[in-house]
């Protein structure tokens, strides 16, 4: 779409993008491109020494163990938190569309774990599953469960996942609230003089015409797993115990900045951009199509 | 609903206040924990209820931060930092998506569509997957421990250039025709019609990205060095992973419980702007 009006101006428009235009170019592509560079090269913990050597990042990672286990626990991350994130705020939505008296108290509440941020959620889910004084660790242990989040990996993996449901919540909430409020009312009543039950409404009706808005959340909430989790992971567990959390946005930071293995680092960063590029790409395809549904 | 069924009803209600209950819960247990003098919070089982030390443990991480002495930096600081990059960003985002959007909607200029597309592909690239060279370049400029190194940065938005363009694109064509007869310059325009327009989509933009510049966790972490350029959810955290040298958890949950309220009581005080925020810029 274009304006038929427009001014005639030879060098504003040009001033008016500059400073988007130079951020971009010194924040995004500068960086963006140092980083493809990068991963070309072997340089040596001093930066002293630079070698060009093709492809040989990528081989190594391609043949080290702890990069595939990485890849693995990310995509085992991931597949937790859309899944249960996605179903659990679904469920809540169904129930928040239904109720008519309280709706807007019920969505006041359950909007606002999104403005907590990553990390200060994750210090608050390491609070309750503290192994020495955590209430939930308490109780749990009553019920003869040793939750010790600190030494047991898989335990490690569960609490950086309910952290970041948690912190997701909201945000698919409101998408599926939103999604649920706009299916036609006249449906739902068509169906109920037909003598569906809500159950029979909900699976016929309703969920497939909430589909689309479901799928934009499965690319979102994978997109926001692989990325957004890294306050969580770093502060809840640092990647551990051992290797057990760190899932791949968290070993390019740790390899980068602790390892100082520029090369290797790099090499991860532009696995990772070509992963975000193909998300996007899904998600866009999407929305084009949802235009025209 | 379309018809009266008390039992699922009953069952709806009864999910929501489980859900809510479950979600409010980590909460609920900072705010306990934050009124709690340094020896309760040792003994397992930790109450349930708040205590009586509320006012001095905020007094003490406000001022003088987590631990006297040993390098506390009192929260007050670190909240001041919080608090302009989070305006730093929410306005810079702003101010330099709307011009732009402004120029690629408004003029025909030679590159349009190269800036354009410029834009669009930085949605690709999250701060996360470039963190390394992105930090060389800020250190190869001297932007280290500063706020514009802070801010600068993550202001290029193309999520939010994208939500002005398409709001320009809505606007009828006659106020510009209307203007251009008037014989108004372009950035007459832009002052007295179109910015006046975009309020609620200013607003709306706002919101969301405050919460994101005050949230803000990674980069920050690499960027600042000196304390006094701590922020807020950055001194929480650093604070929690060494807990159990020091174990004050009284203490630490004050300060979670204060870095969360500023955000929160945005999205809860604008919670309309908040939503629409959401939904468009995801558009």
């Amino acid at each position: 779409m274009e304006k038929r009006v427009t001014f005639n101006e030879r060098w504003l428009p040009y001033l008016l993008v500059a400073p988007q235009i130079v951020i971009t170019l010194v924040f995004f592509f500068w960086p963006s491109g140092q980083a493809i560079w990068q991963s070309l090269l072997i340089e040596d913990a001093f930066g002293g020494n630079t070698k060009f050597v093709w492809f040989d990042n990528f081989a190594a990672l391609l043949h080290d163990d702890a990069y595939f286990a990485s890849v693995r626990l990310t995509l085992v991350f991931s597949a937790l938190v859309a899944s249960i994130g996605l179903a659990v705020s679904l469920l809540l939505a169904v129930m928040a569309d239904r109720v008519i008296r309280g709706a807007t108290v019920y969505k006041t509440f359950l909007v606002w774990p999104y403005a907590v941020a990553p990390a200060v959620a994750g210090v608050l889910w390491g609070f309750l599953f503290n192994p020495s004084i955590g209430i939930v660790a308490w109780m749990l242990a009553g019920i003869g469960i040793e939750f010790n989040y600190v030494i047991n990996g898989n335990q490690a993996l569960l609490l950086i996942v309910i952290a970041a449901v948690w912190n997701q919540l909201s945000y698919n909430f409101l998408f599926f609230l939103a999604g649920l409020q706009s299916i036609p009312k006249s449906l739902i009543e068509a169906a109920a003089i037909d003598g569906a039950g809500p159950g029979r409404r909900f699976w016929d009706i309703m969920f497939p015409l909430l589909s689309p808005t479901g799928f934009f959340l499965l690319v979102i909430n994978v997109l926001y797993a692989f990325f957004g989790t890294f306050g969580v992971v770093d502060a809840l567990t640092k990647g551990g115990p051992g290797q057990a959390t760190s899932i791949l946005v968290y070993k390019v930071y740790n390899d980068g900045f602790r390892g100082q293995d520029l090369g290797g680092s790099s090499a991860q960063s532009v696995i990772l951009m070509i992963v975000v590029v193909l998300l996007t790409i899904v998600q866009f395809r999407f929305i084009e199509r949802r235009v025209h549904y | 609903m379309v018809e009266n069924r008390p039992f699922v009803t009953f069952l709806s209600h009864f999910v929501l206040v489980v859900g809510l209950v479950v979600i409010a819960f980590p909460i609920w247990m900072t705010f306990v924990a934050s009124t709690h003098d340094q020896a309760t919070m040792l003994r397992s089982p930790i109450p349930l209820l708040p205590g009586k030390h509320l006012l001095e443990n905020y007094r003490e991480v406000l001022s003088s931060g987590y631990n006297q002495g040993s390098g506390g930096i009192p929260l007050f600081m670190t909240l001041t930092n919080s608090l302009i990059m989070a305006l730093g960003v929410a306005l810079g985002k702003i101010a330099i998506s709307i011009i732009s959007a402004f120029a690629i909607v408004y003029f025909r200029f030679p590159l349009r569509m190269i800036f354009f597309w410029a834009i669009f592909v930085t949605l690709m690239l999250p701060v996360e997957v470039r963190i390394v060279p992105t930090y060389g370049v800020v250190a190869s400029l001297g932007m280290l421990d500063s706020y514009s190194g802070l801010i600068i940065p993550i202001i290029a938005s193309a999520t939010a250039t994208f939500l002005f363009r398409q709001f320009f694109l809505s606007v009828p064509d006659e106020l510009a025709e209307a203007a251009r007869v008037d014989g108004a310059s372009p950035m007459r325009f832009f002052w007295d019609i179109l910015l006046p327009m975009s309020r609620t989509s200013i607003a709306a933009l706002f919101v969301i990205q405050f919460i994101y510049g005050w949230n803000q966790y990674l980069w920050p972490l690499l960027v600042t060095t000196k304390q006094s350029f701590y922020t807020a959810v950055m001194a929480v955290s650093r604070q929690a992973t060494v807990v159990d040298t020091v174990p004050s958890w009284n203490l630490l949950m004050a300060m979670a419980l204060l870095t969360m309220l500023p955000p929160v009581l945005v999205v809860v005080v604008m919670q309309r702007q908040f939503v629409r925020g959401l939904v468009e810029t995801e558009k």
